[in-house]
């Protein structure tokens, strides 16, 4: 089993939902986000998902945007990240590290290169936002080649016959995207969420996360009544923005925790995954 | 040469192409190919399409012998496919044209655009005005400055223009903003992108909106010279007018084709936007293409005097053009340009946009290295009235 498994499958058994933090690479600086990623474990988290800095982040909104450009004015590479993630390593085997970010980084390295050292750092699972299923069957395979988890992103707009072909390549969960639009935009629909993810079950037989849109407690303790993990980004990295040097594990620590206690306190879960 | 017949289903010109994008836009880009497979082969909307091109547009464009200019350089004859004389002053309306016609067929009542030079903007705010639409367009913060009067253009014909201060402030900037805009409202929103590149069909249907350039050149060299000409040139930003141009006569394979790309201050700098000549394969914009990018794949900051051209991709035909060895693909100086745009309008009482410059300025350079029974077609892809402010500034003039 691996670390993405074994998460998920204790999770199960302490019926309890994934809380799975987005912070980007290098932001603000590299130096801190190691030690951002241990506090962010000390916090509760379950799963770590890791952006890889990008000049043109045209999935992302203003913020993920803007934390991707402090981490580019420290010339933050791919490498960089993955040294980052084999430094987390050292002191972390159990939490699985997920990096998210875009097709061209990783086009520029190849992706026998890539796997090869994303495996040797502990990289368990790797979403390319602009990797499609369509265009994925190469890449897909070299993951899998090395035991990376495939990652894929659901929408609202995806049809029934996608996410069957999701269902094939996916592994270790995967990611509903809970509206239309960019990261961190705000109005989301919990009655759709729901309807959305019953019938994503359908098909889908490893966990759903469900991110997009989730700003406060209140949010993450009604999505992690429906879905298999949380994940939050931008509302984690506006406080890394706002956070001076000083108080900024400290900020992000008691962020994560206030969303710890509300998904735990959860009630009528209804996930039937597995 | 077998028949050309790319792209493939998928969006795909040998490597190039494809559908690179999140999935949250995947289901607008399967309606968009469905739609647009169906109305490429109706009638009736071609009809409408080629009605609409001449009455509203003014085609056909004609083509122009720059015997003074020809006579000058002293070698081939330079003959201009005049696209500055469209409506609208530059090729850019005529997928605008094609595009506004499909969102309305598909029923969306906002069309959003982005725009570098403004061109492509001022033809959408066109279109948006002629067909009773609402229209967004995105556009660097840089570039407004730039292009002062397309973006007052853009205002007056009831567009309104959204300034993009994120990363370079530029085209590609405006392009990822007008991608957000899209995700964000699908519903009613038809977004019109501007060149030959981005995610599948785009770059299949802005090239066949653009080749009625090399269509009507085809005849026209038939009917005017009784043969095609030895070579054609265009310049490549995105590339949407050198392949309207190039596309119907891939099969002929005695005509040259060259692709003039934007040398900037020089290849050798780090100021240029010469994506095929310096650039290497990559994903940006949902398409896999040459791109000016750094040693770890991040996307460089390109420089060209002539915004329109300022854009670190290019279209995906462009790339698979250039691999197949069908298209050649050189690289022209912000000063030579310049000396092209002046050259032009002394020998030949036209002024030139920038960005056809950089063609005019190759064909500069190649003309007396050829024959005098030679020729060569460039297409003058746009006038130079918007670039008045930036040509006085390069003299030290300030209007």
């Amino acid at each position: 089993m691996n670390r993405i498994e074994s998460v998920f499958s204790r999770l199960k058994s302490q019926d309890k939902a994934a809380l799975i933090p987005f912070i980007t690479a290098g932001d603000p600086d590299s130096a801190t986000t190691v030690a951002l990623m241990h506090q962010l474990t000390r916090s509760g988290v379950d799963l770590i998902e890791l952006g890889v800095p990008f000049s043109d982040p045209m999935a992302d909104g203003p913020t993920i945007q803007r934390s991707s450009e402090r981490a580019l004015k420290h010339h933050i590479s791919l490498k960089d990240v993955l040294a980052m993630v084999a430094q987390f390593r050292k002191m972390n085997q159990s939490t699985p590290v997920v990096l998210m970010g875009y097709a061209n980084p990783i086009e520029a390295m190849g992706y026998k290169r890539f796997v090869e050292e994303a495996s040797r750092s502990g990289v368990d699972g790797v979403l390319v936002v602009d990797y499609p299923p369509e265009e994925s069957a190469e890449w897909v395979r070299h993951l899998k080649d090395q035991g990376i988890d495939p990652i894929f992103l659901l929408s609202p707009t995806t049809p029934e016959s996608r996410v069957k072909h999701v269902a094939e390549l996916a592994k270790g969960y995967v990611y509903y995207v809970s509206l239309k639009g960019v990261t961190g935009a705000s109005h989301l629909d919990l009655q759709d969420v729901s309807s959305k993810l019953s019938q994503l079950r359908a098909h889908i037989r490893i966990p759903i996360g469900v991110g997009f849109g989730i700003r406060d407690e209140q949010t993450a303790r009604s999505i992690a009544e429906r879905a298999d993990a949380v994940v939050i980004g931008s509302r984690i990295v506006e406080e890394i923005e706002h956070s001076q040097a000083a108080d900024l594990l400290a900020n992000v620590g008691a962020l994560v925790e206030s969303l710890r206690h509300a998904i735990d306190a959860r009630s009528n879960h209804s996930s039937d995954i597995g | 040469m077998k028949m050309y017949d790319l792209p493939d289903k998928r969006g795909h010109f040998g490597p190039y192409g494809g559908t690179f994008v999140a999935e949250t836009l995947i289901s607008a880009l399967d309606e968009l190919c469905k739609q647009y497979e169906y109305y490429r082969g109706d009638a009736e909307f071609q009809t409408e399409f080629f009605r609409e091109l001449k009455h509203y547009v003014g085609r056909p464009s004609p083509i122009y012998h720059a015997r003074r200019w020809s006579d000058h350089l002293g070698g081939a004859q330079i003959l201009l496919k005049r696209e500055d004389l469209n409506h609208t002053g530059a090729h850019k309306i005529n997928n605008t044209v094609g595009q506004a016609l499909l969102a309305r067929r598909m029923g969306k009542s906002r069309i959003i655009a982005e725009t570098g030079a403004g061109q492509h903007g001022v033809a959408s705010a066109t279109v948006a005005a002629r067909y009773g639409m609402e229209c967004v367009v995105y556009m660097g913060s840089e570039d407004v400055k730039r292009q002062a009067t397309n973006v007052y253009r853009m205002k007056l014909l009831g567009a309104t223009v959204i300034p993009v201060d994120s990363g370079s402030r530029t085209l590609k900037d405006a392009l990822n903003e007008a991608m957000r805009d899209w995700v964000t409202n699908v519903g009613n929103t038809y977004y019109i992108i501007g060149t030959v590149a981005g995610p599948h069909p785009y770059p299949m249907m802005v090239r066949d909106f653009q080749a009625v350039i090399g269509n009507e050149a085809r005849q026209q060299m038939q009917e005017e010279y009784g043969r095609q000409p030895d070579a054609l040139i265009a310049c490549v930003g995105g590339g949407s007018n050198a392949i309207g141009l190039f596309y119907p006569y891939i099969g002929e394979e005695n005509v040259r084709m060259i692709g003039v790309e934007a040398a900037g201050k020089g290849i050798d700098t780090q100021k240029h936007a010469a994506t095929l000549v310096t650039g290497r394969p990559g994903v940006l914009h949902g398409n896999r293409t040459y791109l000016i990018q750094d040693e770890n794949g991040q996307i460089i900051e390109t420089h060209s005097i002539s915004a329109g051209l300022d854009y670190p991709g290019v279209g995906p035909e462009h790339a698979w053009l250039k691999d197949c060895g069908r298209a050649e693909y050189v690289a022209i100086t912000d000063g030579e340009a310049l000396a092209a745009f002046h050259a032009l309008c002394r020998f030949e009482g036209i002024m030139p946009a920038l960005e056809s410059s950089h063609a005019l300025a190759y064909a500069a350079k190649l003309a007396p290295t050829l024959r005098k029974d030679q020729l060569l077609l460039v297409n003058l892809s746009g006038r130079g009235d918007k670039d008045m402010a930036t040509v006085a500034q390069q003299s030290g003039i300030s209007l």
